[in-house]
């Protein structure tokens, strides 16, 4: 039988998601998949949109890559819009041809409300949607001193926070007397604007404009119905979404009274071959302009074409919590408490700028709504309690209250029904949780990677990891964090008992909080915090026998038992004199050469009685150890910088020296790389290091917790234009932190995805200094940095010391049997008898 | 009848590092000798040899005790080997030599296989 077509008509957010539930299902076998898509770059993650201009391109954004699509077999055709679509001849129309469908699914999204006012076509008005509205917006803004966004909602404030990133006096006009008028009441609003105007960013209310018409101080001005006006030089639309309904309004599919192509349960429309998802489709009366119930609908349509009868939409919560220009803003069901017979309980405190009201119903039993502003913290609970029709407490306020005035604590992971939903990205409930443990997951990073709960937008990481310890702990699996057999204790606690309690050795750690005599977990572990807490020489007496051989050796084993030589090049950058004498040692001691992706070169198969040796002739040219061999920094790589490049923007090269040198020889729970690149075209590929730096025209974009390797993960925007000395105190910070805190042999990305919070808690205890901790982190970043010896040279300069390096005490010149050399492309290599 | 041996003298008490191995070469092949102060006994011997790298570096390995029974684990792949019977924990098939050793006043001197009679001159 041949294959039949399915069409999808948007390449957007949900029509993507749809794809990837599709392709993975039964029924993929028997359709051939055409996807048509009007913008020119692949889907992407429109939702962190504003990201473009902070520094994420569009491959960071992307939601997938055209390999896979090529994998799945999917044409893709971007930079293609269908115009028509003829239902009695099944096919759609676009400007290069016509194409025969069996199956059509309309994901065109929506399109941004411009009102009709005089002046709205000028060149300068914009919309907020898309990359291309993002660099029009870009270009007009590098010679506007001011931008205005019309509509004071959501996405508008988002819009006046990247106008003003841009550099721009951010203005918002908004029609109702208060921003935000969907989701929040006059106080909730008020505060907010209140909160707003600290930033820098101008609010009008109860403005109607009239007209756009050419300015005087700028480019433009809009008069207002009260007779004022204002100037500016760019003006964006932010004033509502329309559903994306063209298409199906042309060929006759039933369409709602004020737009939105008509769905059923099944997500399919008045024509049975017809189906719609996303913002475009109304289902009950009603659009959701939110990701998640579009993934849901995506989900459903999916399990329909596999003729799954029970797959139903029954809409969605339209909740949110989010950050706008920084200030918290949650809205929960009915905040209006617009349901016959609601109270309202209201919490304001105008000192710590908090607002929180609730809406419960008539009996007082139930949470209709909930409006927050200020501080999110009472969010996942209040959304519980109002999604699961859990019944209240007895004295409501307590949840709302601060803890300090009789607050209730949050609600338990246990008072949650079966049901009840935890991550609404990917639609997962507490009972799929407890499935996926009883199947065999017994932690968190297990449960996450069976059910994908916390992997979508991250909201509901601390709820999961309250589910998923307390579901454990119900089974009786103990959430054990002992590193090994000799110490029950974490990293982290450990750390914690040698600074409080200033022990400086494995002995007297073991002695008072484990048992045995350690292994080579433990040891290493120990010997890490030690370096990090006090400092002092790996190679003194109590500390030599906790290392792993190449930080006793300070060199890195190969398989023939020789070591190879990392000596340390700050930035890559080395002068030819320097690269003589390492050709030269290379030369002298025969020693296999080769350029590392660290940008520095790599000398392999020096005897362990050599090293003492080549190290005194590299130290005598200038070089100090690389670190090759620590749990430690190991490179700054970077790009040449605005120094030679026409493209460079910044000194990425003296900045790379710079971080080299201040972080050499910190002790960490891994090893740690990073780089410098000079401009966004990012030659040094900083975005796959934990600790990434981007110079832009004002300064330095900070990227965190990226790695390479075996698990690659892109790095996290972290902060962006930050100075030099700001640059440097947040990584001091991170950094410490990372130290402080992570698991042994945890990277920094698995670390901050295990952190409660994840990279926003990461940024607020950094950034915003939660916890009040940065001075101190700061501080211990300094003493570390002051007390900074290169282990070479204090070994090779001590007779007791370079004892260690006889490869048999009892006969200095034997030379090893088992290390047997050949010849390969010019140079030497080990040839290994196995035993 | 037990194969002839005799008791070399390998190293003085000042070469052993504590906590830790050093390497000899003997007439049987090159030899870890581990000084553990706090156990007792506090010396250990067995092949420089590890078996499953093929490479000469047991010696380099991080000692301690799993369970109870000390061990030293190897630098490469990182199994461990008790440090009394030489076996291997992770392969029970695997096993290295071990060698008796003793402290004779500051010399340490271990029980290598001999092939004619003869005491040493160290
Ligand atoms: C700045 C911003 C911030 C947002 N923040 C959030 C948030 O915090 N949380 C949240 O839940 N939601 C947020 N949203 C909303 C979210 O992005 C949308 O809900 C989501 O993108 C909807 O997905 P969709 O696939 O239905 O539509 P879209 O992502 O818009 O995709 C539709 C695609 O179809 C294409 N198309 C349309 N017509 C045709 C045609 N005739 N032929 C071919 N292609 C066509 C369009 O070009 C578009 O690419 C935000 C949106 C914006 C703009």
């Amino acid at each position: 039988m041949s294959k039949k077509t399915l069409i999808v008509i948007g390449n957007g957010m949900v029509g993507h998601h749809f794809l990837e539930q599709f392709v993975a299902s039964p029924a993929a076998e028997d359709f051939r998949v055409v996807v048509f898509g009007e913008e020119k770059q692949l889907a992407y993650d429109r939702v962190h949109l504003s990201e473009y201009f902070s520094g994420s391109s569009h491959a960071d954004l992307a939601m997938g890559t055209a390999d896979w699509y090529t994998e799945n077999r999917i044409e893709l055709r971007l930079n293609e819009a269908v115009t028509r679509i003829d239902r009695e001849g099944r096919k759609v129309t676009t400007d290069r041809g016509d194409y025969a469908y069996d199956e059509l699914v309309l994901a065109t999204g929506s399109y941004p409300f411009v009102p009709p006012i005089e002046g709205r076509e000028h060149p300068h008005c914009f919309v907020y949607r898309t990359l291309e509205d993002l660099d029009a917006i870009r270009a007009s803004a590098r010679d506007g001193k001011s931008g205005v966004v019309i509509g004071g909602g959501l996405l508008g404030l988002e819009a006046a926070n990247a106008l003003k990133s841009l550099g721009l006096q951010a203005h918002v006009v908004e029609f109702a007397p208060r921003l935000m008028p969907v989701q929040l009441d006059a106080e909730g609003g008020s505060l907010l604007r209140h909160k707003i105007e600290e930033l820098g960013v101008q609010v009008h209310t109860d403005k109607a404009t009239t007209a756009i018409v050419e300015g005087q101080d700028a480019r433009l001005r809009m008069n207002f119905s009260d007779d004022s006006h204002l100037d500016t030089d760019l003006i964006v639309f932010s004033a509502g979404i329309r559903p994306q309904d063209t298409l199906a309004r042309a060929c006759g599919l039933e369409i709602g009274e004020r737009g939105g192509i008509v769905i059923d349960d099944h997500c399919t429309t008045s024509d049975r071959h017809i189906h719609a998802i996303g913002e475009c489709a109304l289902w009950d009366q009603r659009i959701f302009g939110l990701v998640a119930p579009g993934y849901t609908m995506a989900r459903t349509l999916s399990s329909v074409l596999n003729n799954d009868e029970e797959a139903v939409f029954t809409g969605a919560d339209m909740s949110t919590k989010l950050k706008l220009l920084g200030v918290d803003v949650g809205a929960i069901g009915d905040a209006h408490g617009q349901a016959p017979g609601a109270r309202s309980i209201r919490f304001n405190d105008e000192q710590a700028g908090h607002y929180r009201r609730m809406v419960i119903s008539e009996d007082g039993k139930r949470l209709l709504g909930a409006i927050l502003v200020g501080d999110n913290s009472h969010y996942d609970t209040l959304l519980q309690y109002a999604l699961n029709e859990i019944t209240l407490p007895g004295n409501p306020e307590t949840l709302i209250l601060p803890e300090s005035q009789g607050g209730a604590p949050a609600l338990g992971p246990d008072a949650l029904p079966e049901t009840a939903s935890i991550c609404s990205c990917h639609n997962v409930t507490k009972g799929d949780i407890c499935g996926a443990i009883d199947a065999g997951c017994s932690d968190l990073a297990s449960v996450k990677v069976e059910t994908k709960a916390s992997t979508g937008c991250g909201g509901c990481s601390a709820l999961l990891k309250n589910v998923v310890d307390s579901e454990l702990e119900k089974r009786g699996v103990e959430v054990s964090k002992d590193i090994c057999e000799h110490f029950p204790y974490s990293r982290q606690d450990l750390f914690h008992l040698v600074k409080v309690n200033g022990i400086r050795t494995f002995r007297t750690l073991i002695s008072q909080y484990g048992k045995g005599h350690g292994c080579d977990i433990c040891k290493p572990t120990v010997a890490s915090i030690l370096a990090t807490c006090w400092n002092e020489h790996i190679l003194t007496t109590d500390h030599v026998p906790l290392q792993d051989t190449n930080d006793t050796f300070m060199a890195n084993m190969q398989k023939n038992g020789t070591y190879s030589i990392v000596p340390r090049v700050p930035g890559g950058e080395i002068t030819p004199d320097k690269l003589i004498v390492l050709g030269e040692v290379a030369r002298e001691y025969d020693l296999y050469t080769k350029i590392t992706g660290g940008q520095r070169v790599d000398l392999f198969g020096a005897t362990l009685s050599q090293l003492p040796e080549i190290w005194e002739k590299l130290i005598a040219a200038g070089f100090e150890t690389g670190h090759a061999y620590g749990k430690s920094l190991r490179t700054v790589k970077s790009c040449v910088g605005n120094t030679w490049c026409r493209y460079g923007v910044q000194d990425s090269v003296g900045m790379a020296i710079f971080l080299e040198n201040r972080y050499k020889g910190l002790r960490a729970p891994h090893k740690i790389k990073m780089a410098v690149s000079g401009c966004t075209r990012e030659c040094a590929e900083a975005q796959s290091k934990d600790i990434g730096v981007i110079a832009t025209e004002n300064g330095w974009n900070l990227y965190v917790c990226g790695n390479g390797g075996m698990r690659p993960r892109h790095a996290d925007l972290f902060a962006t234009d930050l100075s030099d000395d700001g640059l440097i105190r947040t990584i001091d910070r991170v950094l410490m932190l990372y130290v402080r805190t992570a698991d042994r042999l945890q990277r920094t990305s698995v670390w901050m995805e295990n952190l409660e919070g994840g990279l926003d808690y990461l940024k607020e205890v950094v950034l915003e200094d939660s916890l009040g901790m940065g001075a101190e982190l700061e501080a211990h970043m300094a003493d570390i940095v002051s007390t900074y010896q290169c282990e070479w040279k204090t070994a090779v300069e001590d007779p007791e010391k370079r004892k260690r390096f006889r490869e048999f005490v009892n006969e200095p010149e034997k030379k090893d049997p088992v290390q047997q050399w050949t010849v390969e492309r010019d140079q030497r290599r080990p040839v290994l008898e196995s035993a | 009848m037990k194969a002839p041996t005799r008791w070399d003298a390998v190293c003085t008490v000042d070469d052993l590092v504590p906590e830790s191995g050093i390497a000899v070469w003997t007439e049987d092949g090159p030899v870890a000798v581990f000084y553990l102060p706090h156990r007792l006994p506090a010396l250990f011997a067995i092949s420089h040899h590890d078996p499953i790298s093929g490479a000469n570096v047991l010696a380099r390995g991080i000692t301690g005790d799993l369970k109870g029974e000390p061990v030293v684990a190897s630098p490469l792949y990182k199994q461990h080997f008790s440090l009394r019977t030489g076996r291997c924990l992770e392969d029970e098939s695997v096993q290295v030599k071990r060698y008796p050793v003793l402290l004779d006043g500051g010399r340490v001197r271990l029980e290598v296989p001999c092939e004619q009679r003869q005491t040493s001159a160290a």
